[in-house]
Protein backbone atom coordinates (compact mmCIF):
# COMPACT_ATOMS: atom_id res chain seq x y z
CA UNK A 1 0.00 0.00 0.00
CA UNK A 2 2.51 2.32 1.01
CA UNK A 3 4.70 1.65 -2.49
CA UNK A 4 1.40 2.30 -4.49
CA UNK A 5 1.17 5.18 -2.85
CA UNK A 6 4.28 6.58 -3.13
CA UNK A 7 5.06 5.25 -7.06
CA UNK A 8 1.44 6.57 -7.56
CA UNK A 9 0.86 9.70 -6.20
CA UNK A 10 4.23 10.92 -4.86
CA UNK A 11 6.55 10.83 -7.35
CA UNK A 12 4.17 11.99 -10.35
CA UNK A 13 3.47 14.89 -7.88
CA UNK A 14 7.09 15.60 -7.63
CA UNK A 15 6.85 15.35 -11.75
CA UNK A 16 4.75 18.18 -11.77
CA UNK A 17 6.89 20.19 -9.48
CA UNK A 18 9.51 19.58 -11.76
CA UNK A 19 7.56 21.24 -14.22
CA UNK A 20 5.18 23.87 -12.35
CA UNK A 21 7.93 25.42 -10.40
CA UNK A 22 10.87 26.18 -13.17
CA UNK A 23 7.54 27.19 -15.63
CA UNK A 24 6.69 29.97 -12.50
CA UNK A 25 10.21 30.90 -12.03
CA UNK A 26 10.29 31.13 -15.63
CA UNK A 27 7.52 33.38 -15.89
CA UNK A 28 8.93 35.32 -13.21
CA UNK A 29 12.22 36.12 -15.26
CA UNK A 30 10.55 36.34 -18.80
CA UNK A 31 8.41 38.99 -16.81
CA UNK A 32 11.54 40.78 -16.34
CA UNK A 33 13.17 39.97 -19.47
CA UNK A 34 10.45 41.69 -21.32
CA UNK A 35 10.38 44.90 -19.21
CA UNK A 36 13.97 45.27 -20.35
CA UNK A 37 13.79 44.66 -24.08
CA UNK A 38 10.98 46.73 -24.12
CA UNK A 39 12.75 49.44 -22.36
CA UNK A 40 16.17 48.73 -24.55
CA UNK A 41 13.57 49.63 -27.68
CA UNK A 42 12.58 52.51 -25.78
CA UNK A 43 15.68 53.48 -25.60
CA UNK A 44 15.63 53.75 -21.54
CA UNK A 45 17.25 51.40 -19.05
CA UNK A 46 14.12 48.80 -18.01
CA UNK A 47 14.17 48.03 -14.48
CA UNK A 48 17.00 48.09 -12.98
CA UNK A 49 17.34 49.07 -8.86
CA UNK A 50 15.85 45.73 -7.51
CA UNK A 51 18.72 43.10 -6.95
CA UNK A 52 21.79 42.54 -9.44
CA UNK A 53 20.66 44.34 -12.83
CA UNK A 54 17.24 44.50 -11.17
CA UNK A 55 16.97 41.04 -11.81
CA UNK A 56 14.87 40.21 -8.87
CA UNK A 57 12.44 43.17 -9.77
CA UNK A 58 9.59 40.45 -10.80
CA UNK A 59 9.92 38.44 -7.73
CA UNK A 60 8.95 42.17 -5.50
CA UNK A 61 6.46 43.00 -7.64
CA UNK A 62 5.21 39.00 -7.00
CA UNK A 63 5.32 39.88 -3.26
CA UNK A 64 3.98 43.17 -3.54
CA UNK A 65 1.01 41.53 -5.38
CA UNK A 66 0.26 38.59 -2.83
CA UNK A 67 0.09 41.11 -0.01
CA UNK A 68 -2.23 43.38 -1.38
CA UNK A 69 -5.90 43.05 -0.97
CA UNK A 70 -8.24 41.19 -3.06
CA UNK A 71 -11.28 43.68 -3.35
CA UNK A 72 -14.17 42.21 -4.49
CA UNK A 73 -16.69 44.87 -6.83
CA UNK A 74 -20.11 45.62 -5.46
CA UNK A 75 -22.61 43.23 -6.47
CA UNK A 76 -20.17 40.76 -8.25
CA UNK A 77 -20.63 37.30 -8.50
CA UNK A 78 -18.75 35.96 -5.80
CA UNK A 79 -18.11 32.04 -6.80
CA UNK A 80 -17.50 33.00 -10.12
CA UNK A 81 -15.17 35.76 -9.52
CA UNK A 82 -12.63 33.78 -7.38
CA UNK A 83 -13.19 30.78 -9.52
CA UNK A 84 -12.11 32.77 -13.04
CA UNK A 85 -8.56 33.03 -12.46
CA UNK A 86 -8.33 29.75 -11.36
CA UNK A 87 -9.63 28.51 -14.08
CA UNK A 88 -7.54 30.52 -16.18
CA UNK A 89 -4.44 29.12 -14.64
CA UNK A 90 -5.27 25.50 -14.33
CA UNK A 91 -5.71 24.77 -17.81
CA UNK A 92 -2.59 26.65 -18.64
CA UNK A 93 -0.63 24.66 -16.28
CA UNK A 94 -2.22 21.71 -17.48
CA UNK A 95 -1.33 21.73 -21.00
CA UNK A 96 2.40 21.79 -19.90
CA UNK A 97 1.52 17.69 -18.70
CA UNK A 98 1.94 16.88 -22.60
CA UNK A 99 5.17 18.40 -23.60
CA UNK A 100 8.03 16.54 -24.63
CA UNK A 101 11.51 18.24 -23.37
CA UNK A 102 13.48 15.33 -24.73
CA UNK A 103 13.12 12.07 -26.36
CA UNK A 104 12.40 10.34 -22.83
CA UNK A 105 11.26 13.83 -20.78
CA UNK A 106 7.78 13.97 -20.95
CA UNK A 107 5.45 13.81 -18.24
CA UNK A 108 2.37 11.95 -19.77
CA UNK A 109 3.54 10.46 -23.41
CA UNK A 110 -0.20 10.46 -24.66
CA UNK A 111 -1.09 9.58 -28.02
CA UNK A 112 -3.58 12.08 -28.68
CA UNK A 113 -1.33 14.73 -27.08
CA UNK A 114 -2.69 17.50 -29.32
CA UNK A 115 -5.78 16.75 -29.02
CA UNK A 116 -5.19 17.39 -25.23
CA UNK A 117 -3.28 20.73 -26.25
CA UNK A 118 -6.37 21.46 -27.88
CA UNK A 119 -8.96 21.11 -25.19
CA UNK A 120 -6.93 22.59 -22.63
CA UNK A 121 -6.17 25.92 -24.56
CA UNK A 122 -9.87 26.02 -25.51
CA UNK A 123 -11.04 25.63 -21.76
CA UNK A 124 -8.68 28.83 -20.86
CA UNK A 125 -11.64 31.00 -22.75
CA UNK A 126 -13.70 29.93 -19.55
CA UNK A 127 -11.51 31.91 -16.93
CA UNK A 128 -11.68 35.20 -19.16
CA UNK A 129 -15.35 35.22 -19.94
CA UNK A 130 -16.09 34.32 -16.50
CA UNK A 131 -13.84 37.09 -15.27
CA UNK A 132 -15.40 39.51 -17.40
CA UNK A 133 -19.19 38.37 -16.33
CA UNK A 134 -18.60 37.96 -12.69
CA UNK A 135 -17.00 41.42 -12.00
CA UNK A 136 -20.44 43.47 -12.49
CA UNK A 137 -18.33 45.87 -14.42
CA UNK A 138 -18.72 47.45 -18.04
CA UNK A 139 -15.35 47.49 -18.68
CA UNK A 140 -14.56 43.99 -17.84
CA UNK A 141 -17.72 42.36 -19.67
CA UNK A 142 -16.62 44.35 -23.13
CA UNK A 143 -13.43 42.89 -22.68
CA UNK A 144 -13.95 39.39 -21.74
CA UNK A 145 -16.04 39.78 -24.85
CA UNK A 146 -13.60 41.03 -27.34
CA UNK A 147 -10.87 38.43 -25.74
CA UNK A 148 -13.41 35.35 -26.42
CA UNK A 149 -14.26 36.32 -29.82
CA UNK A 150 -10.77 36.42 -31.07
CA UNK A 151 -10.31 33.37 -28.84
CA UNK A 152 -12.22 31.66 -30.26
CA UNK A 153 -11.84 32.92 -34.30
CA UNK A 154 -8.01 32.17 -33.46
CA UNK A 155 -8.32 28.73 -32.53
CA UNK A 156 -9.62 27.81 -36.00
CA UNK A 157 -6.86 28.80 -37.76
CA UNK A 158 -4.70 27.67 -35.20
CA UNK A 159 -6.01 24.00 -35.10
CA UNK A 160 -6.09 24.21 -39.06
CA UNK A 161 -2.57 24.79 -39.21
CA UNK A 162 -1.82 22.14 -36.49
CA UNK A 163 -3.86 19.50 -38.87
CA UNK A 164 -1.12 20.06 -41.70
CA UNK A 165 2.01 19.09 -39.24
CA UNK A 166 -0.10 15.58 -38.00
CA UNK A 167 -1.16 15.06 -42.19
CA UNK A 168 2.89 14.98 -42.26
CA UNK A 169 3.46 13.40 -39.46
CA UNK A 170 0.53 10.77 -39.30
CA UNK A 171 0.91 10.99 -35.62
CA UNK A 172 -0.90 12.70 -32.67
CA UNK A 173 1.92 12.44 -30.18
CA UNK A 174 4.18 14.97 -29.98
CA UNK A 175 7.15 13.21 -29.48
CA UNK A 176 6.34 11.41 -32.89
CA UNK A 177 6.39 14.53 -34.38
CA UNK A 178 9.48 15.48 -33.32
CA UNK A 179 11.07 11.92 -34.11
CA UNK A 180 9.67 12.97 -37.69
CA UNK A 181 11.57 15.84 -38.05
CA UNK A 182 14.96 14.12 -37.45
CA UNK A 183 17.37 13.52 -40.46
CA UNK A 184 20.81 13.79 -41.20
CA UNK A 185 20.21 17.51 -42.81
CA UNK A 186 19.45 18.86 -39.76
CA UNK A 187 17.34 22.11 -39.78
CA UNK A 188 15.83 21.55 -43.84
CA UNK A 189 14.24 18.78 -42.15
CA UNK A 190 12.31 20.51 -40.48
CA UNK A 191 8.77 21.16 -40.62
CA UNK A 192 8.53 24.66 -41.42
CA UNK A 193 9.83 24.63 -44.71
CA UNK A 194 7.33 22.30 -46.39
CA UNK A 195 5.23 24.35 -44.24
CA UNK A 196 5.80 27.92 -43.88
CA UNK A 197 2.80 29.48 -44.41
CA UNK A 198 1.02 27.84 -42.21
CA UNK A 199 3.96 28.19 -39.77
CA UNK A 200 3.59 31.72 -39.70
CA UNK A 201 0.12 31.76 -39.38
CA UNK A 202 0.46 28.96 -36.52
CA UNK A 203 2.89 31.66 -34.43
CA UNK A 204 0.56 34.87 -35.16
CA UNK A 205 -2.57 32.59 -34.45
CA UNK A 206 -0.61 31.77 -31.25
CA UNK A 207 0.30 36.22 -30.46
CA UNK A 208 -3.70 36.40 -30.89
CA UNK A 209 -4.95 33.66 -28.81
CA UNK A 210 -2.78 34.95 -25.81
CA UNK A 211 -4.29 38.14 -26.63
CA UNK A 212 -0.82 39.66 -26.67
CA UNK A 213 0.30 42.90 -28.72
CA UNK A 214 -0.32 43.79 -31.64
CA UNK A 215 -3.65 42.05 -31.45
CA UNK A 216 -4.26 43.42 -27.45
CA UNK A 217 -7.43 44.85 -27.88
CA UNK A 218 -9.28 42.99 -25.21
CA UNK A 219 -7.26 44.53 -22.57
CA UNK A 220 -6.46 47.89 -24.89
CA UNK A 221 -5.57 50.45 -22.26
CA UNK A 222 -6.72 53.48 -24.38
CA UNK A 223 -10.28 52.01 -24.97
CA UNK A 224 -11.23 49.58 -22.12
CA UNK A 225 -8.66 50.30 -19.26
CA UNK A 226 -7.41 46.74 -19.05
CA UNK A 227 -10.22 44.48 -20.24
CA UNK A 228 -11.82 41.52 -18.01
CA UNK A 229 -9.09 41.62 -15.84
CA UNK A 230 -9.72 45.10 -14.46
CA UNK A 231 -11.51 44.87 -11.22
CA UNK A 232 -9.26 42.56 -10.04
CA UNK A 233 -6.64 43.11 -7.37
CA UNK A 234 -3.48 41.34 -5.74
CA UNK A 235 -2.94 37.68 -5.97
CA UNK A 236 -6.25 36.78 -8.19
CA UNK A 237 -4.46 39.24 -10.54
CA UNK A 238 -1.30 38.08 -10.40
CA UNK A 239 -2.92 34.36 -11.25
CA UNK A 240 -4.13 35.60 -14.56
CA UNK A 241 -0.86 37.54 -15.23
CA UNK A 242 0.84 33.77 -14.61
CA UNK A 243 -1.64 32.32 -16.91
CA UNK A 244 -0.92 34.67 -20.04
CA UNK A 245 2.63 34.76 -19.73
CA UNK A 246 2.30 30.53 -18.91
CA UNK A 247 0.11 30.53 -22.21
CA UNK A 248 2.75 32.51 -24.11
CA UNK A 249 5.44 30.10 -23.60
CA UNK A 250 3.62 27.11 -24.20
CA UNK A 251 2.84 28.65 -27.33
CA UNK A 252 6.39 29.26 -27.84
CA UNK A 253 7.23 26.00 -26.70
CA UNK A 254 4.39 24.64 -29.38
CA UNK A 255 5.65 26.28 -32.00
CA UNK A 256 9.48 24.71 -31.66
CA UNK A 257 7.83 21.60 -31.68
CA UNK A 258 5.43 21.38 -34.01
CA UNK A 259 7.56 23.22 -36.38
CA UNK A 260 11.42 23.66 -35.97
CA UNK A 261 12.24 20.17 -34.91
CA UNK A 262 11.76 20.42 -30.62
CA UNK A 263 15.18 19.30 -29.26
CA UNK A 264 16.43 18.32 -32.38
CA UNK A 265 19.93 20.55 -33.85
CA UNK A 266 20.09 22.50 -36.31
CA UNK A 267 23.37 21.10 -38.02
CA UNK A 268 23.36 18.18 -39.75
CA UNK A 269 23.84 15.09 -37.29
CA UNK A 270 27.73 14.59 -38.82
CA UNK A 271 28.86 17.71 -37.50
CA UNK A 272 30.64 16.99 -34.22
CA UNK A 273 28.86 18.06 -30.64
CA UNK A 274 26.41 20.91 -31.95
CA UNK A 275 24.93 18.20 -34.35
CA UNK A 276 23.45 16.67 -31.47
CA UNK A 277 20.00 17.09 -29.87
CA UNK A 278 19.49 17.92 -26.32
CA UNK A 279 17.20 19.55 -24.22
CA UNK A 280 19.00 23.06 -24.53
CA UNK A 281 17.92 23.31 -28.23
CA UNK A 282 14.17 23.14 -27.19
CA UNK A 283 15.06 25.83 -24.88
CA UNK A 284 16.78 27.87 -27.02
CA UNK A 285 14.07 28.40 -29.92
CA UNK A 286 11.42 28.43 -27.61
CA UNK A 287 13.05 30.93 -25.75
CA UNK A 288 13.46 33.09 -29.75
CA UNK A 289 9.71 32.60 -30.29
CA UNK A 290 9.34 33.72 -26.54
CA UNK A 291 11.16 36.93 -27.38
CA UNK A 292 9.24 37.59 -30.88
CA UNK A 293 6.61 37.99 -28.49
CA UNK A 294 8.10 40.95 -26.62
CA UNK A 295 9.09 42.29 -29.94
CA UNK A 296 6.45 42.59 -31.43
CA UNK A 297 4.70 44.46 -28.33
CA UNK A 298 7.81 46.79 -28.82
CA UNK A 299 7.33 46.96 -32.26
CA UNK A 300 3.61 47.22 -33.87
CA UNK A 301 0.63 49.13 -33.11
CA UNK A 302 -2.51 47.56 -32.20
CA UNK A 303 -4.83 46.49 -34.58
CA UNK A 304 -8.43 47.49 -34.59
CA UNK A 305 -10.93 44.86 -33.62
CA UNK A 306 -12.74 44.62 -37.01
CA UNK A 307 -9.22 44.22 -38.75
CA UNK A 308 -7.77 41.29 -36.31
CA UNK A 309 -11.76 39.29 -37.12
CA UNK A 310 -11.48 39.85 -40.63
CA UNK A 311 -7.26 38.48 -40.27
CA UNK A 312 -8.82 35.59 -38.92
CA UNK A 313 -11.15 34.58 -40.48
CA UNK A 314 -11.03 35.94 -43.90
CA UNK A 315 -7.15 35.06 -44.76
CA UNK A 316 -5.54 32.87 -42.22
CA UNK A 317 -8.35 30.12 -42.50
CA UNK A 318 -9.01 30.28 -46.21
CA UNK A 319 -4.87 29.94 -46.36
CA UNK A 320 -4.86 27.17 -43.64
CA UNK A 321 -7.23 24.92 -45.74
CA UNK A 322 -5.69 24.94 -48.66
CA UNK A 323 -2.48 24.03 -47.13
CA UNK A 324 -3.97 21.12 -45.36
CA UNK A 325 -5.03 20.08 -48.96
CA UNK A 326 -1.29 20.83 -50.20
CA UNK A 327 -0.17 19.16 -47.02
CA UNK A 328 -1.93 16.33 -47.69
CA UNK A 329 -0.83 16.38 -51.31
CA UNK A 330 2.78 15.86 -50.35
CA UNK A 331 2.27 13.22 -48.44
CA UNK A 332 0.62 10.72 -50.91
CA UNK A 333 2.57 11.94 -53.78
CA UNK A 334 5.99 11.94 -51.51
CA UNK A 335 6.37 15.98 -52.77
CA UNK A 336 8.98 15.78 -49.39
CA UNK A 337 10.64 13.58 -48.04
CA UNK A 338 10.15 14.78 -44.30
CA UNK A 339 7.85 13.05 -41.80
CA UNK A 340 8.14 9.89 -43.74
CA UNK A 341 11.38 8.40 -42.30
CA UNK A 342 13.23 8.63 -46.08
CA UNK B 1 -6.15 -1.20 -3.35
CA UNK B 2 -6.04 -2.33 -6.94
CA UNK B 3 -6.64 -0.39 -10.21
CA UNK B 4 -10.15 -2.47 -11.40
CA UNK B 5 -11.56 -0.76 -7.69
CA UNK B 6 -9.91 2.45 -8.32
CA UNK B 7 -11.76 2.95 -11.69
CA UNK B 8 -15.01 1.64 -10.56
CA UNK B 9 -14.87 4.57 -7.87
CA UNK B 10 -13.61 6.68 -9.93
CA UNK B 11 -16.51 5.66 -12.24
CA UNK B 12 -19.34 6.81 -9.69
CA UNK B 13 -17.18 9.70 -8.76
CA UNK B 14 -17.58 11.18 -12.17
CA UNK B 15 -21.13 9.97 -12.78
CA UNK B 16 -22.37 11.08 -9.67
CA UNK B 17 -20.67 14.83 -10.60
CA UNK B 18 -22.47 14.02 -13.61
CA UNK B 19 -25.51 13.73 -12.27
CA UNK B 20 -25.79 16.33 -10.30
CA UNK B 21 -24.95 18.42 -12.82
CA UNK B 22 -27.35 17.78 -15.30
CA UNK B 23 -30.37 18.43 -12.35
CA UNK B 24 -28.38 21.65 -11.27
CA UNK B 25 -28.49 22.80 -14.85
CA UNK B 26 -32.57 22.23 -14.59
CA UNK B 27 -32.88 23.67 -11.36
CA UNK B 28 -30.44 26.49 -10.86
CA UNK B 29 -31.99 29.88 -10.67
CA UNK B 30 -29.47 31.89 -12.53
CA UNK B 31 -28.74 30.69 -16.21
CA UNK B 32 -25.43 31.59 -15.95
CA UNK B 33 -24.79 28.92 -13.11
CA UNK B 34 -26.71 26.43 -15.51
CA UNK B 35 -24.80 26.78 -18.43
CA UNK B 36 -21.90 26.15 -16.25
CA UNK B 37 -23.49 23.31 -14.49
CA UNK B 38 -23.82 21.62 -18.10
CA UNK B 39 -20.51 22.25 -18.58
CA UNK B 40 -19.26 20.41 -15.40
CA UNK B 41 -21.65 18.19 -17.04
CA UNK B 42 -20.34 17.58 -20.18
CA UNK B 43 -16.65 17.47 -18.44
CA UNK B 44 -17.56 14.28 -16.04
CA UNK B 45 -19.08 12.87 -18.94
CA UNK B 46 -15.47 12.91 -20.99
CA UNK B 47 -13.67 11.41 -17.96
CA UNK B 48 -15.88 8.64 -17.82
CA UNK B 49 -15.49 8.24 -21.83
CA UNK B 50 -11.85 8.15 -20.95
CA UNK B 51 -12.45 5.38 -18.21
CA UNK B 52 -13.67 3.36 -21.08
CA UNK B 53 -10.43 4.16 -22.80
CA UNK B 54 -12.66 6.16 -25.67
CA UNK B 55 -9.96 8.88 -25.37
CA UNK B 56 -10.61 10.62 -28.70
CA UNK B 57 -14.60 11.29 -28.25
CA UNK B 58 -13.84 12.19 -24.53
CA UNK B 59 -11.07 14.72 -25.71
CA UNK B 60 -13.52 15.80 -29.08
CA UNK B 61 -15.96 16.30 -26.42
CA UNK B 62 -14.47 18.65 -24.15
CA UNK B 63 -12.53 20.17 -27.51
CA UNK B 64 -16.36 20.90 -29.66
CA UNK B 65 -18.66 21.06 -26.73
CA UNK B 66 -16.84 22.45 -23.53
CA UNK B 67 -14.39 24.74 -25.66
CA UNK B 68 -16.50 26.08 -28.49
CA UNK B 69 -20.35 25.31 -28.49
CA UNK B 70 -21.02 26.57 -24.65
CA UNK B 71 -18.63 28.99 -24.66
CA UNK B 72 -21.01 30.73 -27.32
CA UNK B 73 -23.85 29.45 -25.17
CA UNK B 74 -23.04 31.19 -22.30
CA UNK B 75 -22.08 34.41 -24.75
CA UNK B 76 -25.60 34.54 -25.20
CA UNK B 77 -26.90 33.99 -22.02
CA UNK B 78 -24.48 36.50 -20.67
CA UNK B 79 -25.93 38.75 -23.59
CA UNK B 80 -29.34 38.02 -22.58
CA UNK B 81 -30.61 40.37 -19.40
CA UNK B 82 -33.44 37.94 -18.51
CA UNK B 83 -35.56 38.26 -15.58
CA UNK B 84 -34.85 35.18 -13.80
CA UNK B 85 -38.22 35.06 -11.99
CA UNK B 86 -40.08 34.66 -14.61
CA UNK B 87 -38.26 31.91 -16.41
CA UNK B 88 -38.51 30.11 -13.63
CA UNK B 89 -42.13 30.15 -13.36
CA UNK B 90 -43.34 28.24 -15.60
CA UNK B 91 -41.17 25.07 -13.96
CA UNK B 92 -44.25 23.64 -12.09
CA UNK B 93 -46.43 23.73 -14.64
CA UNK B 94 -44.26 22.42 -17.32
CA UNK B 95 -42.95 19.33 -15.04
CA UNK B 96 -45.81 17.02 -16.30
CA UNK B 97 -44.46 17.40 -19.88
CA UNK B 98 -41.27 16.97 -19.10
CA UNK B 99 -41.34 13.80 -16.95
CA UNK B 100 -43.34 11.96 -20.30
CA UNK B 101 -40.31 13.32 -22.24
CA UNK B 102 -38.12 12.10 -19.63
CA UNK B 103 -40.16 8.31 -19.17
CA UNK B 104 -40.12 7.75 -23.29
CA UNK B 105 -36.59 9.11 -23.82
CA UNK B 106 -35.63 6.30 -20.74
CA UNK B 107 -37.93 3.62 -22.43
CA UNK B 108 -36.34 4.32 -25.90
CA UNK B 109 -32.40 4.36 -24.47
CA UNK B 110 -33.23 0.95 -22.43
CA UNK B 111 -34.74 -0.43 -25.44
CA UNK B 112 -31.53 0.28 -27.42
CA UNK B 113 -29.21 -1.34 -25.19
CA UNK B 114 -31.26 -4.35 -25.16
CA UNK B 115 -31.36 -4.47 -29.24
CA UNK B 116 -27.35 -4.11 -29.00
CA UNK B 117 -27.42 -6.90 -25.96
CA UNK B 118 -28.80 -9.00 -28.39
CA UNK B 119 -26.72 -8.49 -31.94
CA UNK B 120 -22.97 -9.11 -32.05
CA UNK B 121 -22.62 -6.37 -34.80
CA UNK B 122 -20.05 -4.39 -33.24
CA UNK B 123 -16.88 -2.79 -34.23
CA UNK B 124 -14.56 -5.25 -32.23
CA UNK B 125 -12.65 -4.38 -29.89
CA UNK B 126 -9.63 -2.27 -29.82
CA UNK B 127 -7.11 -4.33 -31.71
CA UNK B 128 -4.15 -4.70 -28.95
CA UNK B 129 -0.92 -1.74 -29.04
CA UNK B 130 -3.06 0.59 -31.60
CA UNK B 131 -4.09 3.63 -30.65
CA UNK B 132 -7.71 4.51 -29.60
CA UNK B 133 -7.57 7.88 -32.69
CA UNK B 134 -5.48 5.58 -34.86
CA UNK B 135 -8.36 2.66 -34.61
CA UNK B 136 -11.16 5.07 -34.93
CA UNK B 137 -9.62 7.21 -38.14
CA UNK B 138 -9.14 3.63 -39.66
CA UNK B 139 -12.39 2.73 -39.15
CA UNK B 140 -13.90 6.08 -39.39
CA UNK B 141 -12.09 6.79 -43.50
CA UNK B 142 -12.77 3.14 -44.48
CA UNK B 143 -15.09 1.27 -43.45
CA UNK B 144 -17.43 3.98 -43.02
CA UNK B 145 -16.29 6.38 -45.22
CA UNK B 146 -19.68 7.68 -47.26
CA UNK B 147 -22.18 7.86 -43.74
CA UNK B 148 -18.67 10.25 -42.64
CA UNK B 149 -19.19 12.23 -45.85
CA UNK B 150 -22.77 12.54 -45.81
CA UNK B 151 -22.20 13.91 -42.37
CA UNK B 152 -19.74 16.31 -42.94
CA UNK B 153 -22.39 17.57 -46.29
CA UNK B 154 -25.27 18.13 -43.72
CA UNK B 155 -22.96 20.00 -41.60
CA UNK B 156 -21.94 21.96 -44.10
CA UNK B 157 -25.41 22.63 -45.44
CA UNK B 158 -26.39 23.57 -42.04
CA UNK B 159 -23.86 26.14 -41.30
CA UNK B 160 -24.50 27.84 -45.64
CA UNK B 161 -28.21 27.94 -44.06
CA UNK B 162 -27.20 30.08 -40.74
CA UNK B 163 -24.95 32.28 -42.79
CA UNK B 164 -28.21 32.70 -45.30
CA UNK B 165 -30.55 33.08 -43.01
CA UNK B 166 -28.76 35.75 -40.79
CA UNK B 167 -27.19 37.94 -43.55
CA UNK B 168 -28.89 40.72 -43.89
CA UNK B 169 -27.79 43.52 -46.71
CA UNK B 170 -28.66 46.78 -45.51
CA UNK B 171 -28.43 49.82 -47.59
CA UNK B 172 -26.18 52.99 -46.77
CA UNK B 173 -23.68 50.78 -44.93
CA UNK B 174 -19.96 51.72 -45.71
CA UNK B 175 -17.52 48.49 -46.11
CA UNK B 176 -13.78 48.94 -46.41
CA UNK B 177 -12.10 46.71 -48.68
CA UNK B 178 -8.87 45.97 -46.89
CA UNK B 179 -7.58 45.37 -51.09
CA UNK B 180 -7.85 48.76 -52.14
CA UNK B 181 -6.72 50.37 -48.88
CA UNK B 182 -3.57 48.22 -49.60
CA UNK B 183 -3.12 49.12 -53.38
CA UNK B 184 -3.32 52.72 -52.77
CA UNK B 185 -0.65 54.96 -53.85
CA UNK B 186 0.73 58.37 -52.49
CA UNK B 187 0.16 60.06 -55.54
CA UNK B 188 -4.06 59.38 -55.12
CA UNK B 189 -4.03 60.55 -51.47
CA UNK B 190 -1.12 63.81 -51.57
CA UNK B 191 -0.77 66.28 -54.21
CA UNK B 192 2.47 68.15 -54.16
CA UNK B 193 2.14 71.27 -55.26
CA UNK B 194 5.47 72.95 -57.01
CA UNK B 195 5.46 76.69 -55.48
CA UNK B 196 8.06 79.56 -56.10
CA UNK B 197 10.62 80.38 -53.50
CA UNK B 198 9.78 82.67 -50.96
CA UNK B 199 12.15 84.33 -49.88
CA UNK B 200 11.75 85.14 -46.38
CA UNK B 201 12.07 89.02 -45.42
CA UNK B 202 15.12 90.39 -43.68
CA UNK B 203 14.96 89.37 -39.83
CA UNK B 204 17.42 90.00 -38.01
CA UNK B 205 17.65 88.54 -34.44
CA UNK B 206 15.80 90.43 -31.89
CA UNK B 207 18.30 92.85 -29.62
CA UNK B 208 19.29 91.12 -26.54
CA UNK B 209 18.04 93.97 -23.59
CA UNK B 210 19.93 93.37 -20.63
CA UNK B 211 17.45 94.12 -17.87
CA UNK B 212 19.18 97.37 -15.67
CA UNK B 213 21.02 95.69 -13.17
CA UNK B 214 19.97 96.78 -9.77
CA UNK B 215 22.21 96.26 -7.18
CA UNK B 216 20.05 94.76 -4.35
CA UNK B 217 20.70 96.59 -1.10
Amino acid sequence: MAEQLYDHVLIPILYILAIVLPLVIGVAMFVYWERKVIGWMHVRMGPNKIGPLGLLQAFADVVKLLIKEVILPTNANKFLYYLAPMLALVPALAAWAVIPFSPQVVLANVNAGVLYLLAMTSMGVYGIILAGWASNSRYALLGAMRATAQVISYELAMGMSIVCVLVLTGSLNLTAIVDAQAGSKGILDWFFIPLLPVFVIYFVSGVAETNRAPFDVAEGESEIVAGFHVEYSGSAFALFFLAEYANMILVSFLAAILFMGGWLSPFPASWAFVGHGGFHWLFIKAFLFAFMFLWFRASFPRYRYDQIMRLGWKVFIPITIVWVLVAGCMKYFGWVTIGTGA
Amino acid sequence: MNSDLLQLLCFYLFGGVAVIAALMVITLKNSVHAVLSLVLAFFSMACVWLLAEAEFLAIALVVVYVGAVMVLFLFVVMMLDIKQEAVREGFIRYLPVGIIVAVVMLVEMLAMIGVRAMSTHTLGPNPAGESNVAWLGQALYTQFLLPFEIAALILTVGIVAAVALTLRQRAGVRHQTAAQQVAVNASDRVRVVKMAVEHPASVSPAPVVEPPQENAP
